[in-house]
């Protein structure tokens, strides 16, 4: 499999750098953090993501991120660049994000599209889990 | 030490310059067409050939009549099992293999599987290795063919191939064996073994790709029908002007082997113990195959909760590959991995390392401490060694599958 270089790049700093690339974990009970986790080790790649918002006048933003993923190159790459894509925006922003916009973020090839739905599905989640909490 | 290693020998080996060397005139001077019986040009390539079949033959106790040559072991598996049933179909309909057989195998089975042939694939253990009681127990009258591998390609099990040779002869059942992992890497009699086709290719040992042969027993005769037709080359089994200077590359090749192939083993061996000593010890890594009758450079790792092809994207200076799905178009983890038994999640960790010929003690080293630090990188970004450090059983979880 032939990487982007883009994939590369950023699988390499996220690997290099944990801290600087938002790599790491909250207590989910916390009541001003959403967790979402999806995916399964059977299938090969499992995605944590979690949001840490602040709420002020009935908006939601989303103030900082961590998450963990178990996967390919692809996949990490994927979450890592969700994360960028994630942080400063309102709840409502966020869910407009769409897997093609990580996939084209990073030039996915179509085989690895996949990385990006997973990644879709993780802060779909993990806003939900956030909104139960409010 | 040069960067990137080249750990993969299981996939492809370098050629040895001495291959290269014997090859050189064959190109400009020695360039003759083996079949041409009428000129000195002709001569010298029917010796380089002549010579090149008795190396061969040399080192599987075969006779240099016996070898056929093909492209390579993907055709000669292919000729060996619908060359068989083409000729041997009116005896039977039923042939016997293994499920971990390499692709050439299992796709030609399935191919005759649509001509109306019946194949059964037999388990295999927690090892990768055939229990040759049940290819006793799966002939039947019909069947007119037994093809199980030597050695495996993924995680070098050797299998017991002299007891199933054995019973092939006592039920009059034809045996062929894809020893195209084997040859060259451990002792190989085809005598000795009972095998009556044997496949097998010279990329694998330090020789040139695109050549290879086929085993093909004269006593007592194997007869076998053509998939390619024309000047009748090969006592008529494989038609097509022979490459003469790849088949002196595959003779020189095996003549090395024939002369280094026992000490080559015991330093490779020595190489792959030390290899494995220095990752044995890293938390929850598994050895997939057999411990001990494992061809010698094999070494098939799962480093549980590590994704494998992220892995490989980690050790981007070192060459090696993945049962990993994501490193296949079919999305599926190795199905080689998955017939020993083990979890789809410890086939989708695994990496497979497979030290040569040429691999150096520094480059080993080298691996190691990578394997290591990156193997530790990894794992502080899954999700699934933080749950397995916190005492989750991951068998419990309801993953929410995509």
């Amino acid at each position: 499999m032939a990487y982007s270089k883009k994939v590369i790049d950023k699988f390499e700093k996220t690997l290099k750098e944990p801290e600087k690339n938002s790599v790491g974990r909250w207590d989910p009970s916390e009541g001003d953090i959403g967790t979402g986790m999806v995916g399964a080790p059977a299938c090969g790649d499992v995605m944590r993501l979690q949001i840490k918002c602040e709420s002020k006048d009935n908006t939601h933003v989303i103030k900082d991120v961590k998450f963990k993923t178990y996967g390919c190159g692809s996949a990490i790459a994927s979450s890592s660049e969700l994360v960028d894509m994630l942080k400063g925006k309102t709840l409502e922003e966020a869910k407009n994000i769409k897997n093609v916009d990580i996939a084209e973020a990073l030039d996915l090839p179509p085989i690895k599209i996949h990385c990006s739905v997973l990644a879709e599905d993780s802060i779909r989640q993990a806003i939900e889990d956030y909104e139960t909490k409010i | 030490m040069k960067l990137p290693i080249y750990m993969d020998n299981h996939s492809t080996t370098q050629c040895d310059p001495r291959v290269v060397d014997a090859m050189l005139p064959y190109f400009t001077e020695k360039f003759g067409n083996s079949a041409s019986r009428n000129h000195s040009f002709g001569w010298e390539g029917e010796e380089g050939v002549a010579y090149a079949r008795k190396q061969i033959a040399k080192l599987i106790n075969a006779d240099a009549k016996e070898i056929v040559f093909t492209s390579g072991a993907t055709e000669s598996d292919n000729l060996a099992l619908k060359g068989v049933v083409e000729m041997y179909k009116e005896k039977g309909d039923h042939i016997i293999t293994s499920s971990t057989e390499h692709r050439a195998i299992l796709d030609a089975a399935k191919s005759l599987e649509k001509r109306d042939m019946n194949v059964t694939y037999l388990p295999v253990d927690k090892f990768g290795m055939v229990n040759p009681e049940d290819v006793r127990g799966a002939i039947t009258d019909k069947t007119i063919l037994i093809s199980v591998m030597l050695a495996n390609n993924e995680i070098g099990t050797i299998n017991p191939v002299k007891e199933i040779g054995k019973i092939a002869k006592e039920k009059g059942v034809l045996f062929h064996c894809d020893a195209t992992q084997g040859v060259g890497k451990i002792p190989v009699d085809v005598q000795d073994m009972g095998i009556d086709l044997m496949s097998f290719t010279s990329h694998k040992i330090y020789g040139p790709k695109g050549v290879g042969a086929l085993f093909v027993r004269r006593k007592p005769r194997v007869r076998l029908e053509a998939m390619i037709h024309g000047g009748g080359h090969e006592r008529g089994m494989r038609s097509g002007t022979l490459p003469t200077h790849q088949i002196v590359g595959m003779g020189e090749a095996f003549r090395l082997a024939n002369e280094e192939m026992d000490s080559d083993n015991l330093r490779i061996k020595s190489l792959r113990d030390k290899f494995w000593e220095g990752l044995k010890d890293i938390e929850e890594v598994h050895l997939n195959g057999h411990i001990d009758d494992r061809v010698a450079g094999f070494l098939n790792v799962s480093f549980n909760f590590v994704e494998g092809e992220s892995l490989i994207m980690a050790l981007k200076d070192v060459a090696v590959s993945s049962g990993s799905a994501c490193t296949s178009a079919s999305l599926e983890p190795s199905y080689v991995l998955r017939a020993l038994g083990l979890k789809d999640e410890l086939a989708h960790s695994s990496i497979r390392f497979a030290i040569g010929r040429f691999t150096t003690e520094e480059e080993i080293n080298y691996t190691i401490n990578l394997v290591k630090e990156s193997v530790m990188q990894l794992r502080e970004l899954s999700p699934l060694w933080d749950m397995f450090k916190d005492g989750v059983d991951l068998d419990k979880v309801e993953w929410v599958q995509h």
